[in-house]
């Protein structure tokens, strides 16, 4: 790693304070962000730990029913803290990396770095979440703008993640053995007024929503309601895991099998 | 540079460290605590897992100045004061947990954490729960024994491999 400076703020205030400076950068758990810097792929001036700032710790409930999860919270809190609340992101977060990894990984993290692989950013796009940060509130369907893009703007925090609860919800992911990112993952979300269908690991632009398997499952919310749709390979990711081809058909596999587990 | 103070193994030590050491390097260079190996370096392998305030993190991935204030556990404060093993470290020797022992420290503490997680873990709760942790002599079956045995359930009828 290239040296740097580093500052561990205890309030939101200040770490958004301390981002000021050029060149400065905030780290969460940092699994993505420390292996980035071991290879020399990024060269802050400044790392700013976010993990000694309790009010983005935690998760509670609001008066909208919706889970409100802080973004320093680590996966396996979140594993742990949803299962009886929101059982198929409490999955979600209980099946990224490996037991150490949860511990340190964050949610906020995991969104504002948006890997098109990571798992969280399905369920914030299929959840309809809303992203808080230190500045504002942006929903999921304008906060994903592809790979490694969001609409964070430079020094911008997020402080919590808003999930509305579904009726009912699964997410399927064919994982990556060696790195456990999903090489496909899709996460289904099945609400009064209809259903969302949000796909990871597949598509060259990030994380996306499936429209037309959303229509047909908000008319009938059942696997053969799938049968004969299907994603064209065009602008799918290929790599030596998977062709376009295979994981756009991987895509109508997964829905189908996140339909019949949601629970 | 940063001035940082921890707790190791229930002893407060205080170091000098540039932002970017690593909790591994600040433990085994520093602190002269060479048990926690470093192995991929990239978090995958788990060899150099630590716990940070009672839950196992990788301490190749951890800065050194993020664990200011924590409690930290290595392998070298799982035996007694005297030297006398711990109960899981003592299931690894008796059934075989290991042969060159470079990913031992990394399977005893991960192991650790899970016993403390859940006490009395099936074989596919602790071969899913290693799946951070690499070894590459044992194929992993008189590992997974070994976490079963100290846990306190029979292994008497799983065969040696």
């Amino acid at each position: 790693m290239y040296a740097f400076d580093f500052e561990k703020p205890s309030t939101i205030a200040e770490a958004v304070a301390a981002l000021k400076d050029e060149d400065a950068q905030a780290l969460s758990g940092g699994q993505t962000l420390l292996p980035t810097l071991k290879q020399r792929l990024a060269s802050p001036s400044k790392l700013v730990s976010l993990g000694g700032i309790a009010e983005m710790q935690g998760i509670c409930h609001n008066d909208a029913g919706q889970i409100c999860i802080g973004a320093a919270t680590p996966h396996a809190r979140v594993a742990a803290e949803v299962a009886g609340d929101y059982p198929a992101l409490a999955a979600l977060a209980g099946g990224i990396g490996d037991p150490a990894v949860r511990n340190r990984g964050t949610i906020g993290g995991s969104l504002a770095n948006n890997d098109p692989s990571a798992c969280y950013p399905s369920a914030a796009l299929a959840s309809g979440a809303v992203i808080v940060t230190n500045a504002r509130q942006i929903a999921a369907d304008e906060y994903f703008q592809g790979m490694f893009a969001t609409a964070l703007d430079e020094g911008e925090i997020i402080t919590e993640v808003r999930f509305p609860v579904p009726q009912s919800a699964a997410y399927v992911k064919f994982e990556q053995p060696a790195s456990r990112f999903a090489l496909v993952g899709v996460f289904v979300a099945r609400f009064a007024d209809g259903v969302r269908v949000a796909v990871t690991g597949a598509s060259e632009n990030g994380v996306f929503r499936w429209a037309e398997a959303e229509a047909a499952l908000s008319a009938n919310f059942a696997a053969d309601a799938l049968d004969g749709l299907s994603l064209p390979a065009d602008g799918m990711i290929a790599d030596l895991h998977g062709s376009a081809a295979y994981r756009a058909h991987l895509v109508a596999v997964l829905t189908k099998r996140a339909v019949a587990n949601a629970s | 540079m940063t001035e940082i103070q921890m707790t190791v193994n229930g002893k407060a030590v205080r170091g000098t460290v540039e932002g970017r050491t690593l909790l591994v390097n600040f433990l085994r260079e520093d602190l002269r605590l060479t048990g926690t190996h470093v192995g991929c370096d990239t978090s995958q392998c788990g060899a150099c897992t630590v716990h940070v305030n009672g839950v196992s993190v990788k301490a190749c991935t951890m800065l050194a100045a993020d664990a200011d204030g924590a409690d930290v556990r290595t392998i070298e404060g799982m035996a007694a004061a005297d030297g006398t093993l711990s109960a899981l470290q003592q299931a690894f020797q008796d059934h075989h947990g290991l042969q060159c022992g470079f990913c031992t420290p990394g399977m005893v503490m991960t192991a650790a954490a899970l016993l403390k997680e859940n006490p009395k873990p099936t074989e596919a709760e602790v071969r899913h729960y290693l799946e951070g942790n690499i070894c590459r002599c044992t194929g992993y079956h008189n590992i997974v024994k070994a976490i079963l045995a100290a846990s306190g359930q029979d292994v008497s009828a799983i065969a040696a491999e």
